[in-house]
């Protein structure tokens, strides 16, 4: 497969396809840190998540088009506004979710899975009412086309970029929310053990609640990221739900760090093996690894040592 | 639950006896071709439901992958249709004559090695249910001897249908693509497609339904089924017990592949085509909620839960697009929190107690006390 290519023209080809992994890496640690929030910490299977991510995007579209009609001076900017505000609704969303139907669904893992699909089919019919069937996409200000060219062959867009670094500081704050903070530690406590937890004064639904929004609204955040580099549909959500549960599972499920290394190495097999092999190919190889390697080692690459 | 009787129970029978009235009397007599068609299409998916009966109610194991089988099945099938539709009489126009449509359209010259055993009624009929058997097996012993279960298991059958819908999309040349293996004529010279043969199908489709549910019965009614329910819920008890728990899942996993694999047979024989959009993770999704609808621990239940999800597909998205993936949503949502049993749920509570008094009053001898008493014993908790 390498045939007929010069060492430098491969050195470019690894080092563009390297790059186009990266956004797809940044767009898969979005997706897949709320997941881990919410499967790793919680235990609770959301099929829906790629439809609160959608939510995000949809949002970041009004933000568009209402920036572009109405204010068109600050649209440089509206990003930024469009993310918080995807935040928040994906997040409250999600509380709503929780209260509605997770709550009484805790001991049944299984069961989550089930409902929560029938909440991915409603949602996204919805949007399929709201918002049309056709993808949307939306307006990228001025100072996010464009690229950087690095070398003669090799050149990096700024979108990608920025997805990228948004990516970097959103796991920062998840990291910091669940490691160092008050929140967090109830949340590990919870998780860890839910009766104690209680006992020593956590109202532990309160947590859940919050630890879900949370989860939904970081999916929102990924939302928002994703109308950088592509259209959003109704049904755009449960395209990446699987690969973001294998994200999660790969890296192991109550990992944060994993979770991060897991993305990075699906992403840059299959963008690379992209080049070479058709598409399809490319995710079908980098699938049946991970699967491969799961069955070989279920707890993911890096497993918390917890005593059951 | 009345399972270590080994003799099917008067109720059992009954049940056995209204569901075979219904599919080999009032159907073929109430309905037209067309919509008995449909019902044989529907009752595809019911064995892949009693599979999942099996796997899920009582062993505990949520497969998010019997799409996959039931696909393999029907595209084994299929491919046997196709090669015998692509005589080189009937494909003299394309430039390699004999070979499926599809393949000449993507350029192939010859039919692929593996392809070639397909020629044979008696082969197809074979892998139908040993490749996806096997498949199942491989998958199970991976998972199941290692201790991955539940959620995990249920997120890698899952991979696994995505896997194989990316595989026969973007292998076109090979498998026939997005749009599948269609245009398939007639099954060793019979015409698959007239209203005669069409009944045929259809009755042969119930006769083979009946076998899967005795089969069904039979391991539920065993030691086995007990086992399997006992791992599900204490599988450390069963493990410390002596028994090698994850033989049990395998055999139970396979036994749910085989099933699926024979609906998908019969589908594509009832339909005429099969394609990618029977594999993928939507359809083997809603296999699982025909499952639920009918009720987990139903055997039975799990044939009217097939039934009536697809026929409330049908009437609802021929009438209501819109409207239907509201309800399709709104029915895993209200099944998982308002009836954990499904159809045999409210069966047990509202439907059985009566049955009973009847089939007791029928038999007033049968057993010592009256019938009432008989009814306070039997009670519906399931």
């Amino acid at each position: 497969m390498f045939d007929g290519y010069t060492m430098s023209e491969l050195g470019a080809i690894f080092a563009m396809q390297g790059f186009a992994g990266l956004i797809l890496f940044s767009v898969f640690v979005l997706m897949a840190l709320g997941l881990a929030i919410i499967f790793g910490q919680m235990g609770v299977i959301n099929m829906a998540h790629g439809e609160f991510m959608i939510l995000g995007a949809y949002v970041t579209y009004l933000c568009s088009t209402f920036f572009e009609t109405y204010l068109p001076s600050i649209f440089g900017i509206y990003f930024f506004i469009a993310m918080i505000l995807a935040f928040l609704a994906s997040g409250a969303l999600g509380m709503l979710v929780e209260w509605g139907l997770i709550r009484h669904l805790y001991r049944r893992p299984l069961d989550t899975l089930l409902a929560t699909w029938g909440l991915s089919l409603i949602l996204q019919q919805t949007y399929r009412s709201v918002f049309g069937a056709r993808e949307v996409g939306v307006t990228i200000p001025n100072w996010m086309l464009g690229s950087l060219p690095l070398t003669d062959m090799i050149e990096v867009p700024i979108n990608g970029l920025f997805v990228m670094a948004l990516a970097v500081s959103i796991a920062a704050a998840v990291y910091v929310m669940i490691f160092r903070s008050k929140w967090g530690r109830q949340v590990r406590a919870v998780t860890q053990n839910r009766v104690m937890a209680g006992a020593v004064g956590i109202n532990t639904e309160r947590t859940d609640r919050l630890t879900f929004g949370i989860g939904c609204g970081v999916a929102g955040v990924a939302g928002a990221a994703f109308t950088m580099i592509g259209s959003t549909g109704p049904t755009a959500g449960q395209l990446y739900i699987v690969d973001t549960f294998l994200v999660v599972v790969f890296g192991g499920a109550a990992s944060l760090l994993g979770t991060i290394a897991s993305a990075f190495s699906i992403s840059q097999a299959q963008s690379i093996m992209e080049f070479f092999l058709s598409g399809s190919m490319a995710k079908v190889l980098t699938l049946l690894v991970v699967v491969g390697i799961l069955m070989l080692r279920p707890q993911g690459l890096f497993a918390l040592k917890v005593r059951k | 639950m009345r399972a270590g009787t080994k003799i099917l129970t008067p109720a059992e029978i009954l049940g056995f006896v209204v569901l075979a009235l219904l599919i080999f009397a009032v159907f073929p007599i109430a309905l037209d071709i067309f919509r008995l068609n449909l019902v044989g299409k529907y009752l595809t998916y019911a064995f892949v439901a009693i599979g999942l009966v099996l796997c899920w109610g009582a062993g505990g194991i949520l497969s998010l992958g019997q799409g996959v089988f039931f696909g393999l099945g029907g595209y084994c099938m299929a491919m046997f249709l196709k090669l015998e539709a692509s005589t080189p009489e009937a494909t003299a126009i394309q430039s390699t004559p004999g070979i499926p449509d599809f393949m000449d359209w993507n350029q192939l010259t010859a039919l692929p090695i593996w392809w070639e055993p397909f020629n044979s009624f008696a082969f197809t009929l074979f892998a139908v249910v040993a490749v996806p058997t096997a498949f199942a097996f491989l998958i199970g012993l991976a998972m199941f001897k290692r201790r991955v279960g539940g959620v995990y298991f249920a997120i890698i059958t899952q991979a696994f249908a995505a896997i194989l819908t990316i595989l026969i999309i973007g292998r076109q040349g090979y498998t026939g693509g997005v749009n599948g293996i269609t245009d398939l004529r007639t099954l060793l010279g019979w015409d698959i497609r007239t209203d005669d043969a069409k009944y045929v199908l259809y009755f042969v489709n119930g006769v083979l339904l009946f076998v899967c549910l005795f089969a069904a019965m039979a391991i539920k009614k065993s030691k086995l089924g007990r086992l399997l329910i006992a791992l599900r819920d204490q599988e450390d008890r069963v493990r410390f017990s002596g028994y090698d728990v994850a033989n049990f899942k395998i055999f139970v996993f396979c036994v749910g592949a085989a099933m699926a694999a024979v609906g998908g047979a019969m589908f594509t024989l009832q339909v005429g085509f099969m394609s990618p959009s029977f594999v993928g993770i939507v359809p083997s999704i809603e296999m699982v909620i025909f499952c639920a609808v009918g009720g987990r621990h139903s055997i039975l239940g799990a044939v009217y839960g097939a039934l009536l999800v697809n026929w409330a597909k049908t009437t609802f998205s021929e009438a209501f697009p819109e409207l239907w993936l509201f309800a399709m949503g709104a029915l895993f949502i209200s099944v998982v929190l308002l009836f954990p049993n499904g159809l045999a749920g409210l069966y047990a509570t509202y439907v059985a107690p009566n049955v009973d008094t009847l089939i007791n009053r029928l038999r007033p001898n049968s057993r010592a006390g009256t019938p009432k008493d008989i009814v306070a014993q039997g009670s519906p908790a399931e």
